[in-house]
């Protein structure tokens, strides 16, 4: 959940040493690219509840008068087990786009085709920006940005195959239901769906 | 640099005919590289035939460099193709008699520039994907990587600035083909224009415009004006 990820995001930032909010927006930030925007409230609400649940404490205050929390034993016992934790409870099943192509391969006035073009050219775009990124990324330099990067072309490059196959099922069973024979375009070069499925 | 106006191709068939391409409009400019996507049977191979004058569209127009190849006698148009168009295809369709220098020198041989010259030119070319070090060795004596950079540096040697690629990495292995990508990108921003023909959407990652073709029509395409600033960076 995005929540969480968040929370443990925080927490996995105070391994270096004790923080104060702001500052922990802007590590958040830089650590992740800038690809997920927080605000200072939602940070300051987070560092509540992690302090709540005995994750971090207050240390006082730095010399600007902002509150410094640091990690507790507790809070570096609950890390070690979100990073040995595999992730399982991800919002991916209730993805717009996966909602959005369900529901037009079942309406029969939809053209599935077409939105499935619409959001090939999309994420194709997309591609093309995130790669341009990476090409340009300092080889040697942020891992995490590097590996950020490659989450979001994989991501995309994984979608991309995925719209190939839906629009390859949606189109031969609207095909068998019409009686006709299955035109020779269906799908980017995709498998057909019944074995791509395999 | 390439411009597509209009142009059809059609075949005549049994009882109708099969329409490859219809009324394809679109231009590749000077570094760019456009990747043109699409399921089998849309008219991806026919588009890149009548882009390098391998064959002729039935209507409309296709230039090269301002020149419409359609004006070109047979003569004048194999010379057109041989001097300003470079091949790259998925199996290299390097000579295997040939070294790696002698094949990439090959071209320029038949544009009548002389032996000399054409062995510099083959040298610094391989220099440029990073093979030096094979130039006097035979395709069978080098990978399918090296093979296919060679491929690339035989397209783009001399004068030639148009590179049509079908499947270039289609025999590779995900990282080999990501390294020959990255030579063609080279090549392509050092001032070349390239066609890529590829159904991966890894490697059309690499290009800076998508077109993607239907049943002969052109029913999509990237726009080059994407936002730099995608991820709030400006890299």
């Amino acid at each position: 959940m995005q929540r969480n990820a968040v929370r443990w995001g925080l927490l996995a930032l105070f391994v270096d040493g004790p923080k104060y909010g702001y500052q922990l927006r802007t590590e958040f930030d830089a650590r992740t690219g800038g690809t997920w925007a927080l605000n200072v409230g939602q940070v300051y609400t987070t560092l509540e509840r992690l302090a709540r649940d005995g994750y971090v404490a207050s240390i006082g205050g730095n010399d600007d008068g902002r509150a410094v929390y640091a990690i507790t034993p507790q809070g570096r016992e609950a890390l070690a087990g979100w990073f040995t934790t595999p992730v399982t409870d991800t919002d991916r099943p209730r993805s717009e786009l996966a909602i959005k192509l369900a529901m037009a391969a079942a309406d029969p006035d939809v053209d599935a085709s077409a939105v499935v073009q619409a959001q090939r050219t999309e994420s194709m775009r997309q591609l093309h920006d995130y790669t341009r990124l990476r090409r340009r990324a300092d080889p040697d330099g942020d891992v995490g940005w590097l590996l950020l990067l490659d989450h979001l072309i994989f991501n995309l490059e994984g979608e991309m195959r995925w719209l190939d196959h839906a629009e390859a099922t949606v189109l031969r069973r609207r095909t068998r239901r019409a009686g006709t024979p299955l035109p020779a375009s269906s799908g980017q070069d995709s498998e057909p769906a019944e074995t791509a499925a395999q | 640099m390439l411009r597509f106006t209009g142009v059809s191709r059609v075949y005549p068939a049994a009882e109708s005919v099969v329409r490859a391409l219809d009324e394809v409009s679109f231009a590749v400019n000077r570094g760019e590289l456009v990747a043109v996507m699409g399921p089998s049977g849309s008219g991806k191979s026919t588009l890149l035939a009548l882009a390098g004058g391998l064959d002729a569209p039935t209507s409309g127009s296709v230039q090269v460099e301002g020149v419409e190849l359609g004006g070109l006698d047979a003569t004048a148009l194999a010379r057109w193709r041989r001097d300003r168009i470079g091949y790259v295809f998925q199996d290299y369709n390097l000579v295997t008699d040939l070294t790696a220098a002698e094949n990439v020198a090959l071209p320029r041989e038949l544009a009548g520039v002389g032996t000399g010259r054409a062995r510099r030119e083959a040298v610094a070319a391989l220099a440029e994907v990073g093979l030096s070090d094979v130039a006097d060795r035979f395709p069978d004596q080098l990978s399918g990587g090296q093979q296919q950079r060679i491929a690339i540096a035989r397209a783009l040697v001399g004068e030639r600035g148009l590179v049509l690629a079908d499947e270039p990495t289609g025999a590779l292995d995900s990282r080999t083909g990501l390294a020959v990508l990255e030579v063609l990108r080279a090549r392509i921003d050092a001032g070349a224009a390239g066609v890529l023909v590829t159904h991966e959407p890894r490697y059309a990652g690499w290009v800076d415009r998508t077109i993607f073709l239907r049943d002969g029509r052109l029913v999509d395409a990237t726009t080059r004006e994407t936002p730099e600033q995608l991820l709030g960076h400006s890299s």
